[in-house]
């Protein structure tokens, strides 16, 4: 992937897949390192399960035995010299904390981090794909928060107007892109 | 400056529109968005066609959406137009062909043979 918010579009489809109602995209930066945490509310993954789903030969999909997302983001993670973690609770096991939360860490010195890049296409397209979906996308970092929270966007909305309607779409990208560009 | 009242205008603009706005879609368009098709630079082609599509005022005759990976890995990105039972699988789409792909085949009706194609 040339970019981390590539990785973040397609680890996030698993949430969905996984029919989480809430889906949060945490961006933490400093001068020097990123994490980044995608935690979902959705069905969980089994202990068994979570032990394989790093090694690409582990996958939900249907079409082929390899999926790469998560893989992938591990070894974006770790050629930085950082390191990918991830916790789930099965619905089964506990429905009240069903869930899975993948954190990753980076060091953004590092020869080999790949940039963040356009991170606003990926929270919309994710949005767009899946607007029955409740997102949380908080970026913070050294000099100022990116935040957006679909809850009160269709609070405004209400029943008649979804979330997916291109108008609604473009103002939460232009919504996005002013509070990354605006002044500190 | 982006507030929640503009919002509010645009849900009050949209409210009578939405209902007309699902359309007949005789036309849908689904990009590949699974690992594969990412990490091939799916984001940017289904990007222009969403706002292609938004622009041209085709909202109400042409349906854009996004599915997993169907198993051709290696022709990603993948665009499939589907017209009734008839499909048209693109190949090895890249952003800069989206607006010949809405001119010729969406608008025009005729597919854009050259874009099934793999080049060797």
């Amino acid at each position: 992937m040339k970019e981390l918010s590539l990785n973040i579009l397609d680890i996030a489809q698993n949430s969905i897949r996984a029919e989480a109602s809430l889906i949060e995209i945490l961006l933490d930066e400093t001068e020097t390192t990123l994490t980044l945490t995608i935690r979902d509310n959705g069905c969980g993954m089994s202990e068994e399960f979570v032990k394989t789903v790093t090694d690409p030969f582990s996958t939900t999909r249907t079409t082929r035995k390899v999926g790469m997302g998560i893989p992938l983001l591990k070894l974006a993670a770790e050629q930085t010299g950082g390191t990918l973690s991830i916790r789930s609770t099965q619905k089964e096991v506990d429905p009240a904390h069903a869930g899975t939360e993948i954190s990753a860490s980076f060091d953004k010195t590092h020869l080999d981090f790949t940039p963040l890049g356009d991170v606003v296409s990926t929270i919309v397209l994710l949005i767009r794909g899946s607007a029955k979906t409740d997102f949380v996308f908080r970026h913070t970092l050294p000099d100022r928060t990116v935040e957006l929270d679909t809850r009160e966007i269709r609070q405004v909305l209400g029943d008649e107007v979804p979330l997916d309607t291109y108008e609604v779409l473009a103002w939460i990208r232009d919504m996005l892109t002013e509070q990354y560009a605006s002044e500190a | 400056m982006k507030t929640l009242e503009e919002l509010a205008q645009i849900r009050d603009r949209m409210k009578n529109k939405v209902a007309l706005r699902e359309g007949t879609g005789e036309i849908r368009v689904v990009v590949g968005m699974a690992t594969c098709g990412i990490a091939a630079g799916a984001r940017p082609v289904l990007n222009a066609f969403v706002e292609q599509v938004a622009n041209k005022d085709l909202g109400d005759r042409v349906t854009v959406t996004q599915t997993g990976c169907i198993g051709m890995c290696r022709f990603e990105p993948i665009v499939e137009v589907f017209e009734g039972d008839k499909r048209t699988t693109y190949v090895h789409v890249k952003p800069d062909m989206v607006p010949e792909i809405i001119e010729t085949h969406l608008i025009g009706g005729k597919p854009v043979v050259k874009y099934t194609k793999v080049e060797e």
